[in-house]
């Protein structure tokens, strides 16, 4: 089937000091087409969909849009030409409500009472139920992105980008995506579908290019290509994947026990009677949608918030008043999803940022005074251990990519020996060898002997990882079950299914 | 058109290069504002940066009141760069200054006419004393209320004020002064007085304390754990509480400490160069102490420097106001410019400045 | 409380009021935007001189708030320069703003003081004025202190029911989503910012040329830092910043009229009792960490800087 094109790009570049994000990209779009354009993090598809949307300019090339040239030089050009975009971050306000945050997307929107009718009725056709006088900060991830796509829709676009968009759903809700989607595109609209999960492109799209390293190394139809050739195609080498040995857990490490935790901030979640036990050798993956109470989970297991009493045991001990560096002297370490702010300081040294949390069980600060010499020997430690890119151990944090900062965070808790070890989102952001580096090393930790909580969003990982997965949803986590065995609809239940989602209504 | 793009790593260069650039381009404006009222701008500029130090009519006077006003300056800055690092916003010291200055003075004269030589060191730990227990307030509410510490911290300098003023006026009124406001002379009581230590170097307990103060602070920022943790605290908040530094501990530590030399430094104050509680006492050296605070880029050494410039301007400004009649209120707003201008080539040390234009496809 | 008239202190409460509304009121929209502008007290302040020389120079009062606002802006524009084109730390620039201001104000007021400036007029208000007790109170005062009033009404509706107040919350609210919608973070803020220095400018005028009436150094006294804790007080809405300025305005000419009473409490603690009791309602006011968090604006005082 042959569609009339709707975007063609012509050889865009865009140079950054030091970094060529994209460079000579072309490929075009037809009109209703779902079309993906696919790569690992970094790959310069965030950059690529920034110059479509206006929001950055190429250093050189062209578009056209149905035959005309193209080139928004801010966002409400784009959208006034029919380009609308669903964001994967940062493009919502948690103080506002749900009509007005789609209003502040809208070129000219209509008269509030008119607005809130319009939402209603979109969102009742696409299956997308909304409150339009909601506090988006009240709503989950999923109806969050909800009021992205109802805000790109009411403007009836000609281009629908998608950013990411199913890292925030449980496989039930991903369907009913897909479905209006589908609706979407059978009514004329293009969509350019970003992602990295090669089963979902192959599920809904009809063309892919694949962008590494900012050029596009090859473009395939995703029905009759194999995910494993896409794969190739996309980090352009076979693909070491991390051993799974043989469990062999012993006693119980760590262990929750009916927790409740009111949320600390206005739009945070509470931890409802979570209970949990995790064993020295084994490794809990602990799933669900973002904002499930992922972050507070970790805080109370990292000791940023104390757990109340008789709710928290290391080893058969109630640890659940202990300070973070009482816990670190125990062994019970974490690292944190956000790399940089919170598991390292942004402006400070790799050095620094190992004493960070090396302090204690490194003793890298007899009677408070600090050891700058053993501080630098075990960031050059790391550095070395865990393949980490960086001129120098002096560089501040933020200088490093998002993969070896990463590395670094992870290798900082695994050197220093845990008996526990929380860490969420290893891999988020990460491309595919340094992800795969970390997820063996989380292996090779829990073989010797450590009980280790994986906390994330990618499933895969999950499944390639854990010994046992539980889900949280709304604070509360669902009972471990093997993961040997469970099926994606299993665990789409686990994490809440649909919510309250509806299929689109697509027979109409 | 000028883009600003962020340096992977601070450059280490322009952190110690801004504030000299600061400096000169602040002579250059105030050489501009001097013009502007009338005076000869390169009289001016040598008025106040190069006679009160080489000049020989001048200079045997200046020197040592270099030392004198540097001294409470460098002492005060110390304390609250602890804070400001750390993100604590302690701008009450001018009122932290006056409470340790009132709190010592009044140890001192309730024991009057004592001569032990325990005096002296008794009213050094009051008026630290005054000083931490003022700064305690912001503190406490900060820690236990959430509530501002820049606004309470600010407010309290008038309360500060008014106190200052009741106690000149009343119970600190010297009996035989003959009904005269202020109280009795420090100077004129060898076991209450903080006088000159070398004769001609304007150097005091004050000063020996000030640069006590820098080194302690050196060693702190660059050694110790509790260094770390301030500057942990103040660049990534986050990260600092993962780490597991207790916020309003610090909070209590950095507003306690700051308060505690900002309140000896009106203890070495009163019983040295200003010599007596009187109304006019709080010279503003809490708040001049806020700019070299930032102008020495919150590190002890250039703090040191700072002090030093910052005691320049003021003793240049009075001699150019005596000389060439430049009035006061134009030094204070140099040293404002002299701030702006620091925040403004602030920038280059983390960010590259790029010109030219963008090119569009 | 002999000698004390209640239709006198109510009027001369609006009075007192009026000053630090306008300076909150500006400061509340620059807060909205995000931005934390601690330089109240030296944009007061130099607004201040700037409307007393106008005023005086001209003859003209109304010449002399035109003066004040644009004096006030000016400071502003330096700090919208530092914090919004050069990134740098706001509480900094804003300490910057208030030592500057103070000793520029006092050198421009060098040949101001002890001048007499022009009166302000009282606004006709026919009969109204002529009522018993509320035309005293209510419907004798200068222009200023209704426009102050109907600044508060203005600034509800246009937060409430303008697009651009809308777009204003947005960009205090995210600035990274704000950007990538493709609003202009930063002229927006620099246009706040402008807003809340042509209004401290104006307050800072009002007490030069209505409430004391003459020029003296430093004559602001902390009103710009009570401005700022209104803002807190007020929760960031306007009608309970006005409330929290009458009820500061209140307190100030209760205390003046119980000291000129002589009411046998010391007067040192008169004078400070507005400066305590602005801390008692800040501490109050900030106890509850979850409604303050919900108030605030979530962008408040970070610096943004566009990525790419």
């Amino acid at each position: 089937m042959t569609r009339p094109t709707l975007l063609t790009l012509e050889g865009l570049t865009k140079a950054y000091p030091g970094v060529v994000a994209n460079d000579d990209v072309r490929f075009s779009i037809g009109e209703g087409e779902i079309h993906a354009l696919l790569g690992e993090n970094g790959a310069g598809k965030s950059t690529l969909v920034k110059m479509i949307y206006g929001l950055v300019k190429p250093d050189k090339g062209a578009m056209t849009l149905r035959g005309a040239p193209y080139a928004p030089d801010r966002p409400s050009a784009a959208r006034q030409a029919g380009v609308a975009m669903v964001f994967q971050h940062f493009s919502l306000f948690e103080a506002l409500d749900v009509a007005e945050n789609i209003a502040l997307g809208m070129e000219n929107p209509p008269k509030r009472r008119d607005l809130a009718a319009r939402i209603r009725d979109v969102s009742h056709d696409y299956g997308l139920p909304l409150d339009p006088s909601r506090l988006v900060g009240e709503l989950s991830a999923g109806e969050r992105q909800r009021v992205e796509i109802v805000r790109c829709l009411l403007q009836n676009p000609k281009l629908l980008i998608m950013d990411e968009p199913t890292s925030v759903l449980t496989p039930q809700e991903v369907e009913i995506l897909f479905a209006t989607l589908r609706k979407l595109a059978a009514e004329g609209t293009a969509i350019l579908y970003i992602s990295h999960k090669l089963d979902e492109i192959r599920a809904l799209c009809d063309a892919a290019t694949v962008l590494r390293r900012g050029r596009v190394v090859g473009d395939c139809i995703p029905r009759d290509t194999s995910a494993r050739d896409m794969a190739e195609l996309m980090v352009g080498s076979v693909l070491h994947v991390p051993e799974r040995r043989a469990a062999t857990p012993g006693d119980v490490a760590l262990e929750l026990r009916g927790l409740d935790l009111p949320a600390a901030t206005p739009f945070g979640t509470s931890l409802r009677d979570v209970s949990l036990s995790v064993r020295t050798g084994a490794i809990l993956g602990v799933g669900g949608v973002a904002g499930n109470g992922q972050d507070e989970l970790l805080a109370v297991l990292s000791g940023e918030t104390l757990a109340p009493p008789g709710t928290l045991f290391v080893d058969g001990d109630d640890i659940g008043a202990l300070p973070p560096p009482a816990r670190r002297h125990l062994g019970v370490l974490a690292a944190p999803e956000e790399r940089l702010g919170h598991a390292a300081a942004p402006d400070m040294s790799l050095v620094e940022n190992a004493l960070l949390t090396g302090q204690v069980r490194e003793g890298l600060a007899p009677r408070g005074l600090i050891d700058w010499g053993a501080t630098r020997a075990f960031a050059d430690r790391i550095i070395a251990a865990f393949d980490v890119r960086t001129p120098g151990n002096h560089v501040a944090a933020r200088a490093l990519s998002g993969g070896n900062l990463q590395k670094f965070v992870i290798g900082r808790e695994i050197l220093q020996s845990p008996r526990v070890l929380v860490v969420n989102q290893p891999t988020w952001g990460v491309d595919a060898a340094a992800a795969a580096a970390i997820r063996q090393a989380l292996i090779d930790l829990a073989e010797g002997g450590a009980a280790v909580v994986v906390i994330s969003q990618d499933l895969d990982e999950l499944m390639e990882l854990a010994d046992d997965f539980a889900a949280l949803n709304g604070g509360r986590l669902s009972a471990p079950r093997p993961t040997a065995g469970l099926t994606m609809d299993e665990i789409g239940l686990m994490m809440g299914g649909a919510h309250d989602m509806e299929v689109a209504h697509a027979a109409q | 058109m000028i883009a600003l793009e962020k340096r992977p790593t601070p450059s280490r260069a322009w952190t110690v290069l801004t504030p000299l650039v600061a400096v000169l381009a602040t002579m250059v404006a105030g050489g501009l504002m001097f013009a502007a009222l009338g005076k000869d701008p390169f009289e001016a500029i040598r008025t106040i940066f190069y006679d009160p130090l080489f000049n020989a009519q001048f200079a045997s006077y200046s020197r040592p009141q270099l030392l004198v006003k540097a001294g409470p300056l460098i002492l005060i800055a110390i304390g609250l760069s602890l804070g400001f690092r750390a993100g604590v916003w302690n701008i009450g010291a001018e009122g932290q200054y006056i409470m340790g200055a009132l709190c010592g003075a009044g140890v001192g004269l309730a024991l009057y006419p004592s001569d032990s030589v325990l005096l002296f060191p008794a009213m050094v730990i009051a008026g630290a004393f005054g000083g931490w227990a003022w700064a305690m307030i912001p503190a406490i509410l900060k820690t236990r209320f959430n509530t501002n510490e820049i606004l309470v911290s600010l407010l309290l300098v008038y309360v500060a004020e008014q106190f200052l003023a009741s106690a000149a006026l009343g119970v600190m009124r010297n009996p035989e002064g003959g009904g005269f406001p202020g109280s009795r002379n420090f100077q004129q009581w060898p076991a209450a007085a903080n006088p000159e230590l070398i004769a001609g170097t304007g150097m005091h307990w004050g000063v020996v304390a000030a640069f006590v103060a820098v080194i302690a602070a050196y060693v702190l920022l660059a050694k110790h754990m509790l260094g770390f943790q301030i500057r942990l605290a103040g660049t990534a908040p986050r990260a600092a509480r993962f780490a597991g530094v207790n916020p309003a501990r610090l909070v209590v530590i950095c507003l306690g400490l700051s308060g505690a030399l900002a309140g000896a430094a009106g203890l070495f104050e009163v019983t040295g160069p200003a010599g007596q509680v009187s109304i006019d006492f709080g010279s503003g050296y809490g708040f001049t102490a806020i700019i070299v605070a930032f102008l020495g880029r919150l590190h002890p050494v250039g703090i040191l420097l700072a002090g030093l410039l910052m005691a320049l301007t003021y003793i240049g400004g009075e001699l150019a106001q005596f000389m060439l009649g430049i009035p006061a209120a134009a030094i204070q707003a140099f040293q404002g410019m002299l701030l702006f201008f620091l925040l403004a080539v602030d920038v280059l040390s983390n960010y590259r400045i790029r010109f030219g234009r963008r090119r569009i496809a | 409380m002999a000698g004390i008239s209640i239709d006198l202190l109510l009027a001369s409460l609006m009075v007192a009021a009026t000053p630090i509304l306008f300076a909150a009121l500006g400061e509340m929209i620059v807060e909205k935007s995000g931005v934390l502008n601690l330089g109240v007290e030296g944009m007061m302040i130099v607004g201040a001189i700037c409307g007393f020389a106008t005023a005086v120079e001209t003859g003209s009062p109304t010449l002399g708030f035109v003066g004040a606002a644009l004096g006030g802006a000016g400071l502003s524009l330096v700090f919208a320069f530092l914090t919004q084109g050069l990134l740098s730390n706001q509480v900094a620039t804003g300490l910057a703003l208030t030592l500057f201001g103070l000793g520029f104000s006092a050198l421009i007021g060098q040949g101001y003081v002890g001048i007499k400036p022009p009166a302000t007029p009282s606004l006709d208000l026919g009969s109204l004025s002529d009522l018993p007790f509320v035309g005293r109170v209510l419907f004798s005062h200068d222009p200023l202190v209704y426009l102050g009033l109907a600044m508060t009404a203005a600034i509800w509706a246009f937060l409430r029911f303008t697009r651009a107040g809308l777009i204003l919350r947005a960009v205090g609210e995210s600035h990274d989503a704000a950007h990538a919608l493709g609003y202009k973070v930063v002229r927006i803020r620099t246009a706040a910012i402008l807003f809340g220095g042509a209004m401290a400018g104006v307050g800072g005028a009002y007490l030069s040329l209505v409430r004391v009436p003459q020029w003296t150094e430093g004559m602001t006294a902390g009103a710009g830092w009570i401005a700022l804790a209104l803002v807190v007080f007020g929760a960031w809405r306007p009608g309970r910043v006005a409330l929290g300025a009458y009820l500061f305005g209140g307190i100030t000419v209760l205390q003046l009229n119980l000291q000129a009473a002589g009411v046998a409490v010391p007067v040192a603690l008169l004078s400070i009792s507005p400066y305590l009791v602005t801390i008692l309602v800040l501490v109050v006011m900030s106890s509850d960490r979850r409604r303050v968090a919900m108030n605030a604006p979530a962008s408040l005082g970070r610096v943004f800087h566009a990525a790419a």
